[in-house]
């Protein structure tokens, strides 16, 4: 039953990893580049929401309703002055430019917050679950997490397959020389994707500050966590990403079954295991 | 106002440091339909890019309904009233027919053309609305591009090869709605290699060779070998 127990918990922490991933996704999807500062970005978000809360009391899921739309002003922002000039042939530039705002995020919330690690208090929730069968207790938390990672997915799949503004966002990941002679305007677009990154990001940042302890230097795991949940569901798929985030947190739990050390490496393992048997990841986008 | 609807006055234009255009002008009337001729390389293409905005290293002046556009971006000119159908049609890979057009109106002009007035003029692309783009016959998918171009409700219409890899009879179906397409006094600058058909359809025609211009008027006007002449440059 403890295999089947840390399964069940593996699928439910894949949603967090999901979280983690779909906003990179979504960047590489639009604009091809991978930002290196993106788990840097979720630790700002569960900061920022950590001192709302502080100022506010208010509670952390609640605070979301104030982190969100600060983090979209901001990834529009950071998109349109600086991330915008990265762009271009050469793949080098925006890769250099984010890691370099890595360090920047990790040393300023060094700097503002402290080595100190934090957590965010969620309450009765945190703690709370309910048994599923005899052996497996499903934390509140826990089947939120997985729960927001779920209506995130279906939501961003609505944006990018239904809406006006996902057509955009497709034109301009096809063809960004012709997408301006349908009016769009690329460097507004590639803000807006990084706005609404941003959004899922600052929810990512608030669910993971909830579950676990967060300090300055945590990013760039979650970066790793990310992008092998991408890779492993297939480039551009968005459920597919969601699947490789299950993927990997079952993979941590069955590790972890194994031995406690080695919770990280077995998700690793299926990540290496799954790039070389299948490059281009579970379900490729095409294969829709 | 006067009636010229695009002037063009000494253009060169550049890809990097290599200069494709040199001193090029042309007025273009509300209404009169333009065939743009010359060899491969000629440079056809980069006119209708450096009107649409998409080839930025440029000098001299483009004036369109008497405002100057010659610095403004792809994005603005095409909310000003000009629409390109690009060289090798361009669809959107991901997107389907529906919303290649859908993208194509997006601009929100106002004017005659719709979902389902284009629906009307290409009634085959009724049926396959939900089809990815690109899934389409070489015909169909220039239907889409000359479509998406129209829905945006422009006053001037820029055509990169109407024909290019089309089958005869494609080709003759898309001529034959030529007239419908550029109804209601729509002006259009047809860029094609059939030099025959071009200078059929067209009220006036201007030939370019090494991004010169080497002969312009009015088709009648000039015997087959003195436009072959400007043609080849021979
Ligand atoms: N993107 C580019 N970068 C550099 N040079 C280019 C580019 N596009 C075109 N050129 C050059 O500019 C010149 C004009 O090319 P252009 O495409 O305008 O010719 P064209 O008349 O449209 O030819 P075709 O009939 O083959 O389409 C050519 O010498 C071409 O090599
Ligand atoms: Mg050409």
């Amino acid at each position: 039953m403890d295999w089947v127990n840390g399964i069940v918990q593996g699928v439910l922490v894949g949603g967090l990893f999901a979280l983690f991933a779909t906003g990179l996704s979504l960047i590489f999807g639009v604009m091809r580049i991978v930002n290196i500062a993106h788990g840097d970005m979720i630790i700002a978000c569960a900061y920022l929401a950590f001192t709302i809360i502080q100022l506010s009391g208010l509670h952390p899921l609640v605070s979301l309703l104030i982190v969100i739309p600060i983090a979209s002003l901001v990834g529009y922002l950071l998109q349109t002055a600086i991330l915008n000039r990265t762009l271009g042939k050469d793949i080098l530039p925006p890769l250099l430019v984010t890691f370099g705002l890595s360090i920047i995020v990790q040393n300023g919330l060094l700097e503002v917050y402290s080595a100190d690690s934090r957590r965010l208090a969620a309450g009765p929730i945190e703690t709370g679950s309910f048994p599923l069968a005899r052996g497996i207790d499903i934390g509140y938390l826990p089947l939120l997490t997985f729960l927001t990672a779920v209506v995130v997915v279906a939501g961003l799949q609505f944006v990018f397959y239904r809406t006006e503004i996902g057509r955009s966002f497709r034109a301009v990941s096809d063809d960004p020389e012709t997408s301006q002679l349908m009016g769009l305007d690329n460097r507004k677009v590639y803000g807006l994707a990084m706005a609404l990154c941003l959004a899922v990001v600052a929810i990512a940042g608030v669910f993971l500050a909830t579950r676990s302890n967060f300090d300055p230097f945590m990013g760039p795991s979650r970066l790793i966590f990310g992008f092998e949940a991408v890779i492993i569901g297939g480039l551009g798929n968005l459920w597919g990403t969601l699947v490789g985030g299950v993927i990997l947190g079952v993979a941590q739990a069955i590790g972890a079954q194994i031995d406690p050390g080695w919770q990280l490496l077995a998700g690793h393992i299926a990540f290496l295991v799954i790039l070389a048997i299948r490059p281009e990841g579970l379900f490729p986008r095409g294969a829709r | 106002m006067s009636d010229v609807l695009l002037e063009i006055r000494d253009l060169d234009a550049f890809y990097g440091d290599a200069q494709a255009l040199f001193l090029l002008s042309l007025a273009l009337k509300r209404g009169e339909m333009l065939a743009l001729i010359g060899a491969n390389g000629a440079g056809k293409s980069t006119l209708l890019k450096s009107i649409a905005g998409l080839v930025a290293n440029k000098r001299g002046e483009i004036k369109f309904q008497g405002r100057s556009i010659v610095r403004r971006h792809a994005f603005e000119i095409v909310a000003e009233g000009i629409a390109l159908v690009p060289e090798g049609r361009k669809l959107f890979t991901s997107l389907s027919v529906e919303e290649n057009l859908r993208l194509g109106g997006k601009v929100r002009r106002s004017g005659n053309w719709s979902l389902d007035a284009i629906y009307e003029l290409f009634p085959v692309l009724k049926d396959k609305r939900n089809v990815p783009a690109t899934l389409l016959s070489g015909g169909q998918q220039q239907m889409v591009a000359i479509g998406r171009a129209l829905m945006s409700n422009p006053e001037l219409l820029l055509i990169d090869e109407l024909s290019l890899g089309l089958a005869p009879l494609v080709i003759k179906d898309i001529y034959d709605l030529l007239p419908k397409i550029v109804q209601n006094g729509l002006s259009a600058i047809l860029v094609e290699q059939d030099v025959t058909r071009a200078l059929r359809v067209a009220s006036r025609f201007m030939c370019i060779l090494e991004g010169r211009v080497s002969l312009e008027g009015k088709p009648a006007d000039f015997s087959r070998d003195q436009v072959t002449a400007a043609y080849f440059g021979t």
